[in-house]
Order: C-alpha cells, then structure tokens, then sequence
C-alpha cells in the first residue's frame, strides 16, 4: 500500500488580480519521482515556494502525511521533512563542504562545534546514499556536480524526507546528468519521496515515475511516465501541437564570413581563456560550440564582438580584420549579437522595451538626428517589431523588465535580426525558456540560415547544438578538443570531448 | 499599505518626507515650548510674505539648481559626485578672478567669459574624478571628496600667494567685482525690495530647461541613462562606458561650477577665504535626492529648502525660535528623504514589476508574470 506522503488540494495563489496558481492538485506517493512540468510562469515555482513555506497559498489544502497543515514559513516546511535544492546553489564558497553542510544546524559541544561528530554524520549519509564528496575541500574547488551533491547533503543533513528539486540538470554535463539520474533513483530507492521540476522531456522518461504537468496556474493532467508520450506532454505543457524535431534542410554554404585564425584571448588574470582556436563560418552554415561552461566561451564571444581585447592570432569578419574595432564599429558593420544573459547584458530592465528595441540603432537616422532623439520613431518601430517578431506586451512603453523571459529575448532577437547582419553570434540564445520560445527562436535561426547569414552558436545545451548545428566545435580548456558532426556523433562523444577525456582529431 | 501608481509615487515621497521633517521639527519646538504654528508662521511670511525675503528666497535657491544638476547628472550615469562643493568652489574663484583681472574688458564678453571659464574650472575638477574611475576603477565617493580638501586649500593658496595685491582687499577677501562682470540687475533687484537676486535665477531655470532636454530628447542623455542603468548591456550596445563617465562627470561638475558662479558673480560679488567645503555642493546634493532628480522637482525643491534657509532666519527674529531648531527640520527632511526606501514601502506601485530584483527570487518570478503575457 502506497502512502501519500503530500497531497496538495485546489491550490490558488492570487498575487493582488492575478492567479499564479489557479486550482492546483498535486500529490507524491512515497518513493516516488514526481516530475512536475510546465513552462516558465505556468506556476511550477510558485507551487514549490508554497510547498517550502515561501510563500502562504490564497486558498487550498495541504497534506502531508495525511495530516493537514498550514506550512507558514520555512521552518515549518523543514520540521515536516521538506528540504529543497535549488536551482542556483546556495553555498559559501570559502568554507569547506563539512561547513556548508552543517551551516546553521551545528551540533555543538559545549560552545564548540563538535566538528567530529558532524563529520561522522555526514559522512555516514554520504555513503548511505552513494553521494561522493570530500568534507574538507572547500567549495570553491569542487565542481558543479560536486556542489550538487552537497547541496542534497545540505538537505538531507536537516532531515528531510521529501526533496524538491528545481531544475537540477540545467548546469551538468551529459556524464554528469546520468551520474545524477543514478543518484535521485537511489534517493528513491531509500524511500525519499522526490518533486523534480523540470523543462526535459527526455529526463522525466529517464528518471520519474509519474509526470503532473501544469498550465497557466492550473493542473492539466497527471500520468504515469511509462503510459504517456513525449508528443502529449509537450501539448498539454503548452496547450498546442509543438513541433518536437526541426526540419533542417541541408546548408547552402557560401562564401567565408568570419575567420578565425590561431585566435588568443586573455582572462584577468592574464592566463589564456582562448588558446589558439581556429574556425571559419561561411554564410548559410550554423557552427555549434560545446562545451562546459568556462571553457573560454564568454572570452571567444566578448573577443570577436569588441568587448575584450584579442591578445594574439586575428578574427576576420569579410576580409576585414576586427582586432582592434570597438564593438560599436564591429556590430555596425555586420554582426548581430545574442548575448548569454539578457537580463544582464541584453536588456536594460528599466528602459521602455521600446527603447531596448532600439539600444542599437538610437543615434541613427531615423531615429535620432543631430544627436536629438526622435522617440516617436523609436516607438513606431518597436511596434512594428512586436508584431514581426511576436513579442507580447501590454505596450511598447513597459519596462522591458516586466517582460517574462521569453518575451525579453525575443525582444533581443528583433532587436539584433532585424538588422540584416552577416554574422549572427547567438550565445545561449534559448537559455532557461520554455518549448514554446524555444522552438520559436529554433526557427528564427534556420530561418536566418536559409536566408544565408553565418551562426556562430555558443550553448551548453546539447540538444540545441546537436539540433541546429552543421558543425559543432568542442571546446575544452580554451582549445579545440574536437570537431564532429551532428548526424555522426553521440552525447557521449561529446562528454568526453567536452571533458578532454578524448581528444578527436579534426574531422574533414 | 496604500496602492498607488509609480508616477505618484514619485510625487509622494518627497512630499511625505517634507511634511514628516516639519512634524519632526513641530515635536521638538513643542518639547522646548515654542509654538511651532506661529514659528511655521513667521518662517513663510519671512520667506515669502514680502517681496525683499522672496527675492532673497529665489537668490538662495539660484546655485543649488546648478548643483542639484550637477548631482543629478552624474548620478544618471551611476556615479555619485559629493564633490560638488569643490566644483562650485573652483567655479566661483575662477570667475571671480576672470573678471577682476580684465577690468577694461567690454560686458559683452567679459560677462560670459567668466561664466563659462566658471563652469569649466568645475568640469576639470570633476572630470579628474571621472578619468580616474574609468581607466583605473576608482571609487568616485573617494575621490570626489579628496578632490574637496585639494580645491578647499588650492583656493585658500592661490588667494594668499598668487593673485596679485590689486586684485584682492586682503589675503582672504577679493576686491569686489566690477558691474562689467556682475550678474547683478538693477530693475530686478528694485523688483524684489532691493535684494540680492540676480540673473543667475534665469541661467537657473535655463539650466533646468537644458538639464530636462538633455535627459529627455538626445541621444548623449539616452546614453547616460543607459550606462547608468546597465553599464554591461550598455557596453553590449557598444555603448562607450567610459566616454559616457567622463562625459557625465564633466557636464555634472560643470553645472556645480556654474552653482559657484552664480554664488560670485551674483550674491556675493567677490571671492573670500572658505574655511569649510561650500554648502551649496551639500544642499545640492539634498535638493537632488529630495527633487527625484527631475528638473521641475529640481526647481521646487531648491525653492522649498531656500524657504527654510531665508524663513529661517525670520523664524529666529520674529518668533524667537534658535535656528538650530530650522536646521533639525532641514536634517529631518534629508533624512527621511535618504530613507525614502522606507517611506517608498508605505505607497506599494500598482503592477509589481520584475524590477525588484532581489534575492528572493521565487516570489519575483510569480511576479515578473503579472504583466508579462506568457509567450504560446
């Protein structure tokens, strides 16, 4: 007999007027994976703060373990055995992972902490459920696989026996996920009941039994993994049919747009990020680079769009060498950039989404003359990009930070698209989205590919790069580890390229 | 808490802290048994009520437009310029000077020469602050308030050993300036019962037209706003940060420089010895915050701390209340002002914005959707 270890009821939450959760059923048997899925804003999170106590539902029934419950603040959550693991990781990089584990809830002795004690114990849970860690590293030194795992330790350590956990695979490499998948499934097995929140299809077939898929603040549907299909989930998630592969017609290559030849970029620190890369895109052709992030990706970016200065080789933009260009100058002369994080370098989140629009074009005709800003045209033209480019938003006056996320991005991509570049340089470009936007930006690259534009794409989703890329260059270290082709690799290969554990040669 | 929209808001705030300083200053005189309505009383009429105290009331608020500014500018840009006081100063000793030493110079020329060499002096003192923080990073806060100490004493020391005798009564006291290069106008002074006004308010309120134009309608103000906002998606933008700190430095230390100006050639008519930084660049400073560094909250504000100033010396004579007493309400309201975070808290804007970023990033992300449609 199974046992409902959480059983949520008709849960609403109103924020004055608007209903992030509108009538919401969930419930996690005990041992179980629950995947709960959804697209960003459909409510997942808000769910999840109602379940850890950050947030008070407007109306609803919580049980957990049968009993009913008003989880009023997070101690509470805490006492009732739900610990939840975040999606950024909340560690103190200075202190050892024995000391982040055990960070407010010390066993002391006396005045002291009992250090030896609490070392026993964490050690005992971290062979008890196959979580290898080293006490005394300190957390600046580990990996994000490893800060993982002491963050589940962390949660763990302070008894829970029901683990959230919000997005978890988002920052791990392919070995990584399935080493984690290994572990959740061995949480299970030892009777820890388990939410993960999720955007992957393919993770929930992986790892959980059953799915709850939420839209627009309510629970649209609950199903056993095994009995449902990936085509069904993806509807249900978004409400309408998605188009789950893209027709990608073969490249029309031409000539070569960007070159780049021996290229090296320097870190702060003076040692090299990018270490002799060399690559050529030609026009119609989307080159994929993977790898894990801090390989010398945001370097390779900031160097060929002006923004950090190439220490040795040159980067070539149609016979035109952009070493020492500003960015200004480069983008003027033909290059569309998608940056990583558009909230900190895409958007200015208080200007008009208007004039976000426009944060290219401003101190051009016809949109300012002799340096006075014509705001009317500015609008006009915002406008006009809504509406081509989807973008959804009350007005083109909104503070463009209160856009949700995927109406920000497409905001960068009208932004950057509409300017007819040669080169587009799309660096996760479809980063924390859901499918909807996704597939949206998926088709606004194809499409500016047919229409002959060279991509560099930089992403450290693997599906993304597999999906879209003629060619797909593996960084590690700041170097080239190899250069495959989609239809002829694997994830695996690309782990290991990714990690340097092998070394390909150049293919063609 | 009241629900309220993000343009009344704005108005809101200063005006709650303006009344919570004057209920401040009421508690204390009341505690001290002075009658706050009749010192409230005599302050406004002694401001306001005769055409000699509103014309000394406009006179005291003419340089802290300027360097309310100048403050508003460069904190547009993201920088927080406290040395205004030794930008104004540099401005006033400079124009000063300017004139004195061409005596024979027509008005036509000498009177705008001076200005503008006025607001230069500022814009150089400024603009040491603002090369400093964009090719080496350093801290303007540190910098700027340095820079007060080395203007304070570069004065002191180029009025004791450089100028010559014939230009100055003492070594602390300048000879007063000639009406070729005064500020000063007879029919406007007649107009307000023989007070010390001068031009400078009509530079001030031009200043205040240009500092509304510039943010507002061109592309050098757009890009202020820009690198203060984001100074990486800024950058992104291809945006020159740089060009943009020093640019803004410049302007903001040229407008305190002009604050100087108007202080000389305007008020004063001569240049003497300050011991302590000018507390014009400290008001300023205040009159921004408390002016939601707009150009028409600018004007007001100016306005409303001169009343305090010149009413407060009425409130001294006429209710015998000590001007210690109008100092604690000017401090209360600055202080509720700085505070206005708090004060902010009691007016929650309509629409919760995504805005907000703050580390408590689930309730954000229920929130950022209110507004924003979700993409299909």
């Amino acid at each position: 007999m199974t046992q409902k270890v959480i059983e949520m009821k008709q849960i609403v939450k109103d924020f004055s007027g608007f209903k992030a959760n509108n009538g919401i059923n969930l419930d996690l048997q005990k041992g179980e994976i629950l995947a709960l899925l959804g697209e960003n804003g459909a409510g997942k999170s808000t769910l999840m703060s109602i379940l850890s106590g950050l947030l008070e539902p407007t109306s609803g029934e919580i049980f957990v373990k049968g009993k009913k419950v008003n989880i009023t603040g997070p101690q509470v959550a805490k006492k009732l055995g739900i610990g939840m693991v975040h999606q950024h990781f909340m560690l103190a990089e200075s202190f050892t992972v024995l000391e982040n584990i055990i960070l407010g809830y010390e066993t002391t002795k006396g005045i002291a902490i009992d250090f030896k004690k609490a070392r026993q114990q964490v050690l005992a849970l971290a062979n008890n459920y196959g979580l290898s860690i080293d006490p005394d590293q300190k957390v600046s030194e580990i990996t994000v696989a490893q800060q993982q795992r002491v963050e589940i330790l962390k949660v763990l350590y302070r008894g829970a026996d029901i683990l959230i956990f919000d997005e978890p695979t988002a920052v791990l490499t392919p070995q990584e996920i399935t080493e984690f998948i290994k572990i959740i499934r061995g949480l299970a097995n030892e009777g820890k009941s388990i939410i993960l929140i999720t955007h992957k299809l393919e993770e929930i077939r992986a790892v959980a039994d059953r799915v709850t898929i939420i839209r627009a603040g309510k629970s649209v549907g609950s199903f056993e993994v095994g009995k449902v299909s990936d085509d069904k989930m993806a509807e249900l998630m978004v409400g309408r049919k998605i188009e789950m592969k893209l027709t990608k017609p073969a490249a029309q290559l031409g000539r070569p747009i960007l070159t780049v030849k021996d290229l090296q970029v320097k870190r702060k620190n003076g040692s090299l990020a990018v270490n002799n890369l060399s690559f050529t895109i030609h026009a119609g052709e989307i080159l994929g680079i993977a790898g894990i992030d801090g390989n010398g990706q945001d370097e390779l970016v900031e160097a060929l769009t002006g923004l950090r200065k190439i220490n040795g080789g040159k980067a070539v933009i149609k016979k035109l060498v952009i070493n020492s260009m500003s960015t200004r100058e480069i983008t003027q002369f033909g290059v569309a950039h998608i940056p990583a994080d558009r909230q900190k370098y895409g958007l200015i989140l208080p200007l008009s989404l208007a004039d976000n629009i426009a944060l290219q074009e401003y101190y051009q005709r016809p949109f300012s003359k002799l340096g006075i800003i014509n705001f009317k045209q500015i609008y006009n033209h915002a406008k006009k990009l809504m509406k081509k480019f989807d973008i959804r938003a009350a007005s083109a006056n909104l503070p463009a930070g209160e856009l949700s996320g995927g109406n920000q991005q497409k905001a960068i991509i009208a932004r950057e698209l509409d300017r007819d570049s040669d080169l587009i340089i799309a660096f996760q470009p479809t980063r924390g989205l859901d499918v909807g936007a996704i597939e949206y930006i998926h088709k606004q690259l194809l499409a500016q590919r047919a229409k002959g534009k060279a991509i560099l794409l930089v992403s450290y989703e693997l599906d993304e790069i597999m999906q879209l890329s003629d060619r797909i260059l593996v960084l590690h270290n700041g170097q080239e580890s190899g250069e495959v082709k989609p239809e002829t690799t694997s994830e695996t290969e690309l782990g290991l390229l990714m990690t340097g554990i092998k070394k390909a040669g150049v293919k063609e | 808490m009241i629900q309220v929209n993000a343009r009344v808001k704005r108005i809101l705030v200063p005006v709650v802290s303006v009344l919570a300083g004057f209920l401040i200053g009421a508690i204390i005189m009341l505690i001290w048994s002075y009658n706050p309505l009749t010192a409230y009383g005599s302050m406004f009429t002694s401001a306001l009520g005769n055409m000699n105290g509103l014309g000394e009331t406009l006179r005291e608020a003419t340089p802290l437009i300027f360097t309310a500014i100048g403050f508003a500018i460069a904190s547009a840009a993201g920088f927080f310029n406290i040395g205004l006081p030794g930008q104004a100063q540099a401005g006033w000793l400079t124009s000063i000077w300017i004139v004195l030493a061409n005596p024979t110079m027509p008005k036509a020329i000498l009177l705008p020469l001076a200005v503008i060499a006025g607001a230069v002096s500022g814009a150089i003192v400024a603009g040491i602050a603002g090369v400093l923080r964009a090719y080496f990073g350093t801290n303007e806060v540190i910098t700027t308030i340095m820079l007060n100490y080395i203007v304070l004493y570069s004065c002191q020391y180029l009025m004791q050993k450089v100028m010559s005798d014939h230009l100055r009564i003492d070594t602390d006291t300048t000879k007063t300036i000639s009406r070729n290069g005064s500020l000063h106008l007879d029919w406007l002074s007649n107009v307000f019962g023989s007070s010390r006004i001068s031009a400078g308010i009509f530079l001030a309120i031009i200043a205040a037209l240009i500092y509304w134009f510039l943010m507002r309608k061109t592309t050098l103000g757009f890009e202020i706003k820009a690198v203060g906002l984001n100074p990486d998606a800024s950058r992104y933008a291809g945006i020159s940060t740089k060009k943009n700190i020093i640019v803004s430095m410049l302007l903001s230390g040229g407008f305190a420089g002009l604050g100087g100006v108007v202080l000389g050639l305007g008020t004063y008519q001569n240049y003497f010895t300050q011991t302590t930084s000018l507390d014009i660049g400290w008001d300023g400073l205040s009159v921004a915050l408390l002016g939601s560094s707009t150009a028409g909250g600018i004007v007001l504000a100016a306005f409303l701390f001169s009343i305090l100033k010149i009413g407060g010396l009425g409130m001294q004579t006429i209710a015998g209340v000590p001007y210690e007493i109008v100092s604690i309400v000017i401090a209360a309201i600055i202080f509720f002002v700085a505070i206005n975070y708090i004060i902010g808290k009691l007016f929650k804007t309509k629409a919760n914005s995504a805005l907000s970023t703050s580390s408590s990033v689930k309730v954000n992300k229920a929130d950022g959707s209110i507004s924003g449609k979700e993409p299909q």
